[in-house]
Order: C-alpha cells, then structure tokens, then sequence
C-alpha cells in the first residue's frame, strides 16, 4: 500500500491561545515495500509525522493519502477503521497498551476489533507468536507475569496478528539489552522482507538507519530536512554533524581515518565489512601521505 | 486532546492577589463563605457586590477565565432561582397565570439566593484562578498544623497531595499515549452506542493502572533511597511569607463584616 | 590510585520471594574509593537486583556487605544512603517535586536541613549539572535527559561519596545520554567521587576504570575495559555487545591487516593505522 504525505501541516491546539505547528511542509512518499527510516531529535516531529500515518491525527493543512484513501482537514474522514487495519504501529514501550488477561486475549484483541473470526485470529495469534521468537505455551498466562522483553513481544505480536500492509515503528527497541534490540530489529527486517510490507522505522539510531533502510528522511523542527537513500545521506557526514545529527559509526570511523591518512575513499561505506576491505585494499597498496 | 482540561485554572499574571500569602486567601474564602450568609438586605448585598468586584479588579484574571469556572455552574444559579420563584410566597402577588403564582418576596429570595451562589463561585474560583494548587496546599498544610496534635496526619495528607499534582501532566500524557495505542488497534472511544463506550474504556484504564502502580512503587523506592522516612525532623524548602497586603486584605475584610452587621436587616 | 576499598561484598546470595533460582549467588568483589566501576549484564542478569542490595532497598540472604567502613544492615541503612546516592531507571519516577528546585530539596528536607542552607545547596549542585536556568520548571516541561540531571543534582546536594547509576541513561535519547554521562565525568574529576553505572551500554563501560560483568547472578568475569573486550565472541554470547572500535579492528585484522592490540576508541585505532601502515 502506498503511503504519501504532501505539504502536510500539523498544528497541535489550533485556534486556542495555545497553539504550536509541530510540522510543516512536511512531503514525503512511501511507495510498497519500502523501507524508510525517520530520524530526528526528540522534538523535531518525528512522532507527529508518525501519527499521521493511520490518521490518528489529521493534517491542519495538506493531504496524506494511504492507499486509496485521502484525509485533509475540514473534511468528514470516512473509513478511518479500515485505514488503521492496514496501518499497524508499534508504539514506544508497546508492552504499556498490554491489558488482558491471557496473552492470547491480548494478541487477537486487534483483530477481532476489525472483525476478524475468533478461530482466524487465534491461527494468527500463534503465528505472530512464533514470529516475535515466543512459544505457545506463554498463551494462557498473564502477559503481567511476563518479563520486560516477553511483555514487548507480546505487545508487537498482537500488532502483527492484525495483518497490517504497513508497519510503523516508534523506537521499537528502546531499553532492550544488546541482543534483545539486535533480535528485534532482524525480526521486523525478515518480515519486511517476506511480506514485502512497508516499514516505516521512527528511530535515534543512524546504525539502524544505515543497517536496514532504503529510503532515509531526516526531521529537524518540524521540517524535513534532508531525505534519501543511506548512501546519499551519509556521503556527506560533516553537513549532518554541523546540524547536531549523529552519523552511523562506520561513517564517523571513515570521516576521522580519511582525515588522519589525508585521503578519500572512493565512496562511504556502511558496514564495517566493507569499510575494512576498503581500508584493507588502501592499505596494501601503501598510502602516500 | 488532554491538554484543555487543565488550563482555564491558575493565570499566571502578576497582580496583588496572585502575590498574596496562600494562607491569608485561604481565610479569606472560608470567612467570605461564612459573612455572605449575613447579607439579607439590597445594601447589604451591594456591599458584597462591591468587594467581589474589587477584589476581580485587583486580580487583573481576563473575563473569559473567570466565565470557565461560571460555566458548569450556571444552569444551578438559575434553577435555585426559578426554585424560589416559584414557591417562595410572601408580600404582594406579583404574577398570577392559572398555576403559576409569583410574589414580590419569591422575586426578592429568588434574586438574593442566586447572587449569593453568584459570589461565592466568583471568590472561590479567584482562588484557584490566582494560587497555584502547589500553593494551596502549603497553605492548608500551615493551618492544619495545630491539627497534628489530634494525630491527624497533615504532613502525609499534604505529601500526597503535592505528588498527585506533580503526577497529573505524567498521567495525562500516558493517558494520550495509550489511547492512541489502543484506537490503532481498533477501539473507537469517541462513538457507537453507551454499552460498546463503557467496554472501550477498559483497554484504557487497565494499561493506566498497571503503569500508576508501577511508578507508585519505583516512587516510593526512589523517595526511600532519597532518605524519606516520614514527616517526623523534616524540614520545609518551601517557605510562604506572610506580608502587608495579607494583613490589610484580612483587615478589610473584617471591615466588610463589621459593615454587614450594621446595615444587614 | 590508592585501592581503598569502599564497598565490599562477601560471598552475597539473594533470592526474590517465591522465586527459584539465586537473582544474586555468591557474589564477592570490592569496589574502590574513586573508581568509575561499570556493571555489565544482559536484562535478568541481576544487575539490577546488585543496586538494590548496595542501597539497602533489599538485604542479602547471605553473605556481607560493607558500604564506607559500616556494614550494611537495617540499624545502619540510614546512615549509609546519605553516603550513596542513587538515579534510577525512569526520568518520571524518581522526580518527586512539583518543580526542579523542589525536587532537588527534597532529600535535603529529609534530613532536616536548615532552610537557608537549603537554598544554597540547591542552586549550587544544580549549576554543577548545568540546570541553575530550569529553578522554577515543572518536570513536564523538561527532557529526559534533563530530568536525570536533575535527579543526579539531588543527589549531589546530599553530597554522598558515591553514586550508583542504576540504567540512568537507557531510557534516554542519544542526546540525553550524553548529556547525562558527561555531568558525571566532570562530578567525578571535580569531587572525587565514586560512581557505579549499572548499564548494559558498551560504549558506556568502555569508558570506565574497571567493568564487571555479570551473567545468570553471578559474576562472570572482572577487569579493565580492554581485559573485558578482548573477551569479544563471549561477550556476545552473554547478551552483550563489544564497542565500535574493537569490531571495527576485528575485521581489520581479519583482513590481514596488523593490530597488535584492542582499542577502546576510535582514535587509538586511527592511530595506530595510522603510525603503523601510512609510511611504507
């Protein structure tokens, strides 16, 4: 399903003494399958954007469409259910939205809501069970007698369970260990990948950025300010920097040895395989300094 | 959406009344609750009339603020004042349609009672419009104080008070937050009929008490790790200071008393 | 450094109620007067159950503990929390005041300082981490990574000896983050403090004098950050992660280039490529 927001405004409190223009000018386009990452300091209006994308807020200006439907403001927007069964989000901490009594009650909660058959929605409870690395056995506890990291799975499987053609990510992995992040982040990948579904992953990390997304829009007070894929990003790293914004350490590590050896490499690498077979290959040759 | 429900409470302009000791309004509005039962006359009522609006002059709050706390109560004013209209009966028939008697005293009782509904909302609603609830509450802990002898906990009471305040922005936004989770995963809070609302509001306020029970306890570790152990050789940080225009705002309103006494009826 | 020990644990177990296994088993270590001292463990590991038992919020089964001279039991748990100071988890749920210099008198009004020194206390261990402009802000309005300075300015104006980050920053932002670990670098230098980072952040406890790592209660392994690192693979295996620079080194050298050892940041690393490899 494609996704595309243009010249989107949102202004939170309009028409009150209090009012405050969280975006502006906002264009972006998310055709299937994409994956895109929107980065940007907390405040920049990553979250408004974020929840634009199935209309739990509607622009104060400028149209966002989703799929066949478009939403304006100063229109009745009709069929807003159907738009959010498509679009799922995965919100920060999710493990908080958590409230039945069984972990499955929770997980075919979503679906059943956009009026799916019990029968089916337990079939995809096990199923996204099994795809967020659970067992079936977790189904008739409480999800409150689960871990941290069990009550987040839980949270993102009854997400998943809901069948979405868009995923929306807010900073899924934030207070995971290493590896619970690590074996988050492949798990949304893989699925990505063979639902061929849209992700849109709201994120600090320009590691995961680089890692996993090809498409790239940057966010700074309320604007976009930079969009692309990674390499196109992150080719210029001293302009990110200028603007307070994190590069992924690989780039940072090429930015200070090109500046220590006085060289440039031919491109900017994003993974320290190949950013260590460059330097490697520099390196055989001899460098002239 | 959760935002508008607290503003149109405390205005932070500076004026007299916003500078006045919480402990000097504090007296004043328990007073006030008290004389304005002393009123029965025009001249007396004119009278409180007079310092309401004075004090509303001194407290420079805009209009609008003071018509949000009038608002809810409004339709109350009116009803009291239909209520003795109608059944209050004394001095001349004024009125007179098949049912429907109307007499002079109905009018006069009927006028007085909502007037005095009218000042109190007003004086009491200055209160909240121009003292912070933080500030309320250090008030009342002060006067409560000689309470403490007869083991009421006041200190306890003002503790929990002042950490409901400072909790109420945290729960408002969590509130936003988990709503918005729960209406991307299809609940509809805002239609459908009474029966379904009432079935929405549980994935919301499960999820709400799980995480006030969770910060409640982290709370209370955090306020334990700080060296809380009760209200026994604490000292206070926050200080409230009394000064002249407590002392003559306290004066003219035992001046206002006097004044009733002599010209009420 | 004098290896004063300040804390020390012998041979402590605990066990939650109603749980099976050990959260804590047998664990035994000193901590130094002055050290940086990181604990390392994946989530479950029982480093967070260690903060706990150092601040006397829970007492071990077994085993002693010493905190400055006294040991830890409940006649003392008084005295020894105003030498240790603690910042938790969540931002939200520590900050007890209905504005920033309340919040950072509030353990100052626990012990029954007079109220002018009060006032001094708070401005000044608020200027330390640069919040002396935010006085009269309500936690709302403020950031994580504000509120954890706050929370650690709190601390600070009971002037403690040591102070137990306990996952302070893992709720925060990058941003926030840093702001937050570079007001307890300085603290550190400045006033001789011992500080305790219980985190699962790598880069974190790259920068540490000395790391501990623990696994399933107990600890797993100790030493310096480049011991800890050269460990690599196990690391991973244990739920953790190895810094940038060590990764990044690692597939240099499985590229056949020349490292003789493993560096901790990427300075070093540029260096040592830079010194060893450029002038052929």
């Amino acid at each position: 399903m494609d996704i595309s927001l243009s010249q989107v405004e949102y202004r939170y409190q309009a028409n009150t003494p209090f009012e405050r223009i969280a975006i502006q000018d906002v264009s972006i386009d998310i055709p299937t399958g994409t994956y895109l990452a929107l980065i940007g300091h907390t405040g920049s209006g990553k979250s408004t954007v974020l929840q634009h994308l199935n209309a739990l807020l509607v622009p104060t200006e400028g149209t966002v469409k989703i799929g066949e439907h478009e939403i304006k403001s100063h229109q009745k927007n009709k069929n807003l259910r159907e738009v959010r069964q498509k679009v799922g989000i995965v919100f920060q901490f999710p493990e908080h939205q958590l409230f039945e009594e069984t972990v499955e009650k929770d997980i075919i909660f979503g679906p059943m809501n956009f009026g799916v058959s019990e029968k089916e929605a337990k079939a995809r409870a096990r199923e996204a069970l099994k795809q967020v690395g659970l067992g079936e056995e977790i189904l008739e506890k409480s999800p409150f007698d689960l871990s941290g990291g069990q009550m987040r799975r839980v949270a993102i499987a009854g997400v998943l369970a809901m069948n979405p053609d868009v995923l929306v990510l807010d900073e899924p992995t934030a207070g995971l260990d290493p590896r619970g992040r690590n074996e988050i982040m492949e798990m949304f990948y893989t699925l990505h990948k063979k639902r061929n579904l849209s992700t849109i992953l709201v994120t600090h990390s320009m590691e995961d950025a680089a890692k996993y997304a090809d498409q790239i829009v940057i966010m700074q007070r309320g604007r976009v300010m930079k969009k692309g894929t990674p390499t196109e990003i992150f080719s210029s790293p001293s302009e990110l920097v200028k603007m307070g914004l994190d590069v992924p350490e690989v780039v940072r590590f090429q930015m200070k040895l090109e500046q220590k050896l006085s060289v440039k490499l031919d491109k900017v690498y994003l993974s320290i395989e190949e950013l260590s077979s460059a330097v490697a290959e520099l390196l055989g040759r001899g460098v002239r300094t | 959406m959760m935002e508008k429900m607290i503003f149109g409470r405390y205005v932070p302009i500076p004026s007299v009344i916003h500078k006045m000791d919480p402990r000097s309004k504090l007296i004043i509005i328990f007073l006030f609750v008290a004389i304005i039962f002393l009123a029965n006359n025009w001249i007396t009522y004119a009278l409180i009339a007079l310092y309401t609006f004075f004090m509303l002059g001194l407290s420079k709050v805009p209009f609008r603020f003071l018509y949000g706390g009038l608002k809810p109560v409004i339709w109350l004013v009116l009803f009291t004042f239909l209520l003795q209209l109608f059944f209050t009966k004394g001095g001349n028939l004024v009125f007179d349609w098949g049912p429907i008697e109307i007499y002079e005293e109905g009018i006069r009782m009927g006028l007085f009672i909502s007037l005095r509904f009218f000042f109190l909302i007003l004086i009491t609603s200055l209160l909240t419009l121009t003292t912070t609830p933080i500030e309320i509450t250090d008030g009342l802990e002060t006067l409560l104080t000689p309470l403490k002898k007869l083991r009421f906990p006041v200190h306890e009471m003002a503790l929990m008070m002042s950490i409901s305040l400072r909790f109420i922005p945290t729960l408002m936004q969590e509130t936003d937050k988990i709503m918005k989770a729960q209406i991307a995963r299809g609940v509809e809070f805002a239609s459908g009929p009474i029966k379904e609302r009432i079935k929405a509001v549980i994935p919301l306020l499960i999820p709400l008490f799980v995480s006030s029970f969770k910060r409640a306890e982290e709370l209370a570790i955090a306020m334990e790790a700080r060296g809380y152990r009760g209200g026994e050789g604490r000292t206070k940080y926050r200080q409230l200071s009394w000064r002249m225009i407590d002392t003559l705002q306290v004066g003219l309103l035992v001046i206002l008393t006097i004044l009733l006494i002599i010209f009420r009826s | 450094m004098t290896k004063k020990p300040i804390i020390s644990l012998n041979d402590v177990c605990f066990q939650y109620d109603g749980q099976d296994n050990y959260a804590l088993h047998s664990v035994t270590f000193d901590i130094y007067e002055g050290e940086w001292l990181a604990i390392v463990g994946h989530n479950g590991s029982g480093k967070s159950t260690m903060a706990k038992l150092l601040n006397g919020l829970q007492f071990p089964n077994q085993g002693k503990i010493t905190v400055c001279g006294l040991p830890l039991t409940e006649e003392n748990v008084w005295d020894i929390r105003k030498q240790l100071g603690m910042v938790f988890q969540n931002p939200d749920n520590q900050f007890v005041g209905t504005t920033v210099e309340d919040d950072v008198a509030f353990g100052l009004e626990n012990m029954g300082i007079p109220r002018e020194e009060m006032v001094l206390r708070v401005q000044d261990s608020l200027k330390k981490v640069k919040m002396e402009q935010f006085l009269y802000q309500e936690p709302h309005h403020l950031s994580g990574g504000q509120k954890q300075r706050v929370a650690i300015a709190g601390v600070l104006a009971l002037s403690p000896s040591i102070i137990i980050l306990d996952e302070a920053t893992s709720m925060l932002d990058p941003r926030g983050r840093e702001e937050v670990l570079e007001v307890v670098r300085d603290l550190k230098n400045e006033n001789r403090l011992t500080v305790i980072s219980i985190t699962h952040d790598l880069e974190e406890a790259a920068k540490a004098d000395r790391i501990i790592v623990m696994n399933k209660g107990e600890v797993y392994r100790e030493g310096t950050p480049e011991e800890i690192f050269s460990m690599d693979e196990e690391l991973i295996k244990l739920g953790l992660d190895i810094p940038f620079s060590v990764k990044i080194g690692k597939a240099f050298r499985q590229k056949g280039i020349d490292l003789p050892k493993h560096y901790l940041t990427e300075e070093e690393l540029v260096t040592e490529l830079w010194t060893s490899h450029s002038h052929k």
